[in-house]
């Protein structure tokens, strides 16, 4: 796998707490009230030496994309630029890019490496205040993982100015969809966060549904119908090997998800009529049955310490949403508002729930408190459903399927202060992301 | 083995079900297409799995996130029960499905409730439970694709898939 060499790392850390403390004007404070993009100038990064020449304007490019796709940052238009940078080291015009209105300046480096590795480099400006924010920072990879160097140069951005944990360095899991909705292929796939280097890891032939990441990010869960049945898979994501997880015969497994352990799935199995929610150590094959009713118990998702798991249940008559402990105990009922809930999924952070909500004949993406309180509903359509956090807990995943016979799948994202709403270009219809934990 | 098995019965399954499709809509193609259902065999064979899908009748319906059988149902898989006691070679594979309002794991749960339904009663109903398999494919396979109650009613089913007896 790619290995990428990250210099001076620490100084993020380092530098998220002044950033945030700052009352400059380089700041972005995510609030629920209307946010006036920051303008931001991302030159043509520098280049050191002409073999690294294709990838300066493609690397800004995708700098300013990831960006201004969160809407915090509005990219200033090249053609309004006044003087180009030619040096990464000369001193910064300031008044150059404050004449356009630049409050955030990113200028870039790059170059290859005498071991012919791509290197880049970046310093991030406060134009008004005529100084650089923070210390520049150094990527160096194989040329192909150029638009990862890319999202990492955002990443260190996104995270300077506003305080946030990165995100753009991240994949998605999801299923490519094609065909009718009568005779739909479904097939297992991967891309970039931004969309870029989809991959299929299947073929077609058979149901999928639902992938989701491991926590490092390099094997997903799965239910198939390979077998005629849904039952849950393992696959490794570079090799493609599969391991069948769950073969009883006579059930039907499906709604599979890591704990953060990465050796615990937790997941849904139907016998006879009920279905109940088990955990199984993918290392011993050892399962554990952790609910006992004739409800529909399902779509389980397990806190980021790994103590509790919160889960779908119709018990009371309806679908709602409850957490439990692992240790046993008596599930907790959190949401108490009108309509069902659903495919609950734990926040990165650990303070909130993200569901699907169905009110009115309308579907919902909605985020709560874990005791169900400031219950926030981020979008309304036919048919939302299947939440996916992004690493930072800034940003959610979720599948839409527009109306009638020619209804398609397809993925939005949605900022939690329900801003920003997005459709994810995909090249054939798409459903239930799974947003990858950050790369490594 | 017993996978690939599986396979095959499941595209003779999707065949079927392609066929009935067709019926619903036209029943002058029905004819056609039935008679071009591979194995299905001729309809007016009693003992023929076509007979027990456009004769004896293939499915039941349900209402709204129920699984509950209606008088109509039963009446329904009265008769699967009857034929499948007269036609001991054959097994069954039960689908149960969910329309479209509903979220994908739920809908999952509900087809396998409506699936177990239809199971538990052909087995009171003296079908052997050893003859009968029962997977749900939740809101995946619908075979009506309008987003309105008149499409939805007829997506909110249990199918009796006939198939050559698994042990056999």
């Amino acid at each position: 796998m790619m290995r990428m060499i990250l210099t001076l790392l620490a100084v993020l850390g380092l530098l998220a707490a002044p950033v945030a403390a700052q009352d400059g004007p380089l700041r972005i404070e995510i609030t629920e009230g209307v946010i006036e993009p920051m303008p931001v100038a991302v030159p043509d990064f520098v280049v050191g030496d002409g073999a690294a020449r294709e990838y300066a304007s493609r690397i800004a490019r995708v700098v300013a994309d990831d960006l201004s796709g969160t809407g915090l940052f509005r990219e200033i238009p090249r053609e309004a630029f006044i003087s180009p940078i030619t040096s990464f080291s000369s001193p910064v015009q300031f008044a150059d890019w404050k004449a356009i209105n630049a409050q955030a300046l990113v200028s870039g480096a790059v170059e290859i490496g005498q071991d012919g590795r791509l290197v880049v480099k970046f310093r991030l400006y406060d134009v008004f205040a005529g100084q650089e924010l923070g210390e520049g920072l150094r990527f160096a990879s194989a040329p192909e993982g150029w638009r990862r160097m890319a999202h990492k140069v955002a990443d260190a951005v996104y995270t300077r100015i506003t305080g946030e944990g990165p995100y753009f360095d991240s994949r998605v899991a999801f299923v490519a969809e094609t065909g009718p909705k009568n005779a739909r292929r479904k097939r297992l796939a991967v891309m970039d966060y931004d969309g870029a280097n989809v991959r299929y890891l299947t073929g077609g032939d058979d149901i999928v549904l639902a992938p989701r990441f491991s926590p490092d990010g390099e094997k997903i869960l799965f239910t198939s119908y390979s077998s005629g049945f849904p039952r849950i898979y393992l696959m490794d994501v570079a090799s493609l090997d599969l391991r069948a997880l769950e073969e009883q015969p006579g059930s039907m497994s499906f709604a599979p998800r890591f704990g953060p352990d990465g050796r615990t799935v937790v997941y849904s199995m139907t016998r006879g009529g009920t279905t109940d929610i088990y955990t199984l150590d993918i290392d011993s094959g050892t399962t554990r049955r952790l609910t006992r009713s004739p409800s529909i118990d399902t779509a389980p998702s397990f806190s980021p310490d790994g103590t509790r798991i919160v889960f779908e249940s119709d018990r009371s008559g309806s679908q709602q949403l409850y957490i439990m402990s692992l240790d046993g105990g008596s599930p907790e009922r959190i949401s108490f508002g009108q309509g069902r809930y659903g495919t609950p999924v734990w926040s990165p952070r650990g303070d909130l729930i993200a569901f699907t909500k169905q009110s009115k004949g309308r579907f919902h993406i909605g985020v709560m408190r874990l005791d169900g309180s400031e219950e926030r509903l981020l979008t309304a359509s036919f048919l939302d459903e299947g939440p996916t956090w992004s690493p930072n807990g800034r940003v959610i995943m979720f599948t839409r399927e527009s109306q009638g016979a020619d209804g398609q799948a397809s993925l939005y994202s949605v900022d939690i202060t329900g801003r920003n709403l997005k459709r994810m270009r995909t090249e054939t219809g798409a459903s239930d992301p799974s947003w990858s934990p950050l790369l490594r | 083995m017993r996978y690939t098995s599986r396979a095959i019965l499941l595209v003779a399954a999707v065949a079927l079900g392609a066929c009935t499709n067709a019926n619903r809509f036209d029943d002058k193609d029905a004819v056609v297409l039935g008679g071009a259902g591979a194995g299905a065999g001729d309809a007016s064979n009693p003992a023929s799995p076509a007979y027990f899908q456009q004769a004896v009748g293939d499915r039941v319906l349900f209402t709204v996130d129920q699984s509950r059988l209606s008088e109509e149902a039963k009446a329904v898989l009265d008769g699967q029960a009857r034929w499948l006691q007269d036609n001991p070679e054959y097994a069954a594979i039960i689908e149960g499905h969910a329309d479209e309002q509903g979220t994908r794991e739920y809908n999952l749960a509900l087809g396998a409730r409506r699936a177990n339904a239809v199971h538990e009663y052909l087995v009171s109903r003296g079908v052997a439970g050893s003859r009968l398999e029962v997977v749900s494919y939740g809101k995946e396979r619908p075979i009506e694709i309008c987003s309105d109650e008149s499409c939805y009613a007829k997506n909110r089913r249990a199918v009796t898939v006939i198939s050559a007896g698994l042990s056999g």
